[in-house]
């Protein structure tokens, strides 16, 4: 069965020529968008058009377009990833817009992510995070057997849904405070419930947190909205076993 | 414990067990009033009054509740204008309906609300009883089982049946309280931590349970008086 077809759809877009302009709103119209085809091929259609206009195509964040990398982001209709629960915006369908529609789509809103040009932000400050302390310090040494260290199956089971976060922002840029606590809580969460990870947990967890505040993202208030957007169903589970990590951290200290 | 009180989860985790313990304090304050309507002549409720005036654990305790609510506002401040300042430029278009409740997004302006009625709350009583002689109430005195004692059942009572206006104050006092607390009483527990996936579960079904039980009990007392049930 051919896929319906979108007459007529109306988008505003958040345009801004680099990082020190000012930005704003633009509305552009797209004609006879497939149901089919992904948020971001009606981005690269609308693209191909301005192109064949001579104007400036839109610029986003992509890269695998399979929800798995983390790349692209977007703030549609007032939600992060979209209207979609649990996708990327690589992974939302136009068969879940209605034709005749307005779709506006913002950058991330984050003081910590700045904007860099249009759509796409400045997500560095979640590798600065990672860099505090999101590894597990090999020194030295071959590599070691598999199944050398026992790991029960639901504690390998919780880790790997915490390892799930793919650092998207989306948590960040749907947090009503702006704060990165889930992608924080994840990261910490996947190495603290290995024997891997818990030899550095109290370290990781302090450098963690503290280069969270620093970098200026907001307090968690728990309202859940993060793991409601995160494309990967991330629980805020992991923030409760964050709080844990670190005030264990701290009160040993 | 360096930098324990300026990082994120620090600051949070004072503004939980403040929260906690002013939901002790709540429990503890919400069995006292009910004295008021399990009694109409006023004796019960006098002799509790007058049991926790002359209590000497609860002298100790008065200043430490103080503190409580100051460091439980101070904080809540603290945290709100960062969460503020964290998001310079706002979206254009918000929906946030589908992914969290609206107590849980305005639990500081219930805060706030609630602030306001905290102030209106204890000039009615605590303001009364404390410096009768500035009041504008008189508190009088009245003796009950042979001791003598301030009669705060009137004060209440009195403030009740007069006004209309200070019995919906006090009704909706208790409706964003209760709304403070399906969020407030959940969230202080994962912010210490102790919670997770089960846990949740039963906290949140626990807070929901609380914060009814607090905004009807709360609710009932005013509701009593402007029904006429404790007689005019």
């Amino acid at each position: 069965m051919a896929d319906k077809i979108l007459k007529e759809l109306t988008l505003k877009i958040w345009r801004q020529k680099d990082a020190k302009s000012k930005g704003g709103f633009e509305t552009y119209k797209i004609h006879n968008v497939s149901t089919g085809s992904s948020f971001l091929e009606m981005l690269d259609i609308l693209n191909e058009q301005l192109v064949s206009e001579n104007k400036e195509p839109v610029a986003f964040d992509h890269d695998c377009r399979e929800g798995i990398c983390g790349t692209c982001s977007l703030f549609i209709d007032g939600r992060a990833h979209g209207p979609d629960d649990d996708v990327t915006t690589c992974q939302l369908h136009m068969r879940r817009f209605e034709d005749g529609a307005t779709i506006t789509i913002e950058p991330w809103r984050c003081g910590a992510f700045p904007v860099i040009k249009d759509l796409i932000v400045d997500r560095s400050a979640y590798d600065k995070i990672l860099q505090a302390g999101g590894y597990v310090s090999v020194n030295t040494g071959g590599v070691p057997d598999g199944n050398a260290i026992p790991i029960p199956k639901h504690k390998a089971d919780e880790a790997m849904d915490a390892a799930a976060c793919i650092g998207c922002g989306a948590c960040a840029a749907t947090c009503k405070n702006s704060s990165a606590m889930l992608f924080v809580a994840a990261k910490v969460s996947q190495l603290a419930l290995l024997p891997q990870g818990k030899a550095e947990a109290a370290r990781r967890a302090k450098a963690m947190v503290a280069k969270m505040d620093e970098l200026g993202f907001g307090n968690c208030t728990n309202t859940g909205a993060c793991e409601s957007e995160c494309p990967k169903s991330v629980s805020i589970e992991h923030i409760a076993r964050l709080n844990r990590e670190f005030l264990k951290a701290k009160f040993k200290d | 414990m360096s930098n324990f009180f300026t990082s994120s989860i620090g600051k949070k985790f004072i503004l939980s067990l403040s929260g906690l313990f002013l939901i002790a304090f709540l429990c503890v304050h919400l069995t006292m009033n009910l004295l008021l309507i399990l009694d109409n002549s006023g004796e019960l409720y006098n002799t509790g009054a007058h049991f926790m005036v002359t209590n000497p654990v609860i002298k100790i305790i008065e200043p430490v509740l103080a503190i409580g609510f100051i460091l439980h506002i101070v904080l809540a401040s603290i945290l709100t204008l960062q969460n503020r300042s964290a998001r310079p430029i706002k979206y254009a278009l918000r929906n946030q309906s589908g992914n969290c409740e609206w107590s849980s997004r305005n639990m500081y302006i219930l805060g706030a609300v609630i602030l306001i009625f905290l102030v209106i709350h204890l000039y009615n009583f605590w303001w009364n009883i404390k410096f009768p002689t500035l009041g504008n109430t008189a508190l009088n005195t009245v003796t009950v089982g042979g001791v003598e004692m301030e009669d705060t059942y009137t004060l209440v009572a009195s403030l009740f049946k007069s006004s209309v206006i200070y019995c919906v104050l006090y009704i909706l006092g208790g409706i964003f309280l209760g709304l403070h607390l399906t969020h407030g009483f959940w969230s202080a527990f994962q912010s210490i931590g102790f919670c997770n996936q089960i846990w949740r579960k039963r906290l949140e079904c626990l807070a929901k349970i609380f914060a009814f039980i607090i905004a009807i009990g709360f609710c009932i007392i005013p509701l009593y008086f402007m029904l006429g049930l404790a007689g005019k």
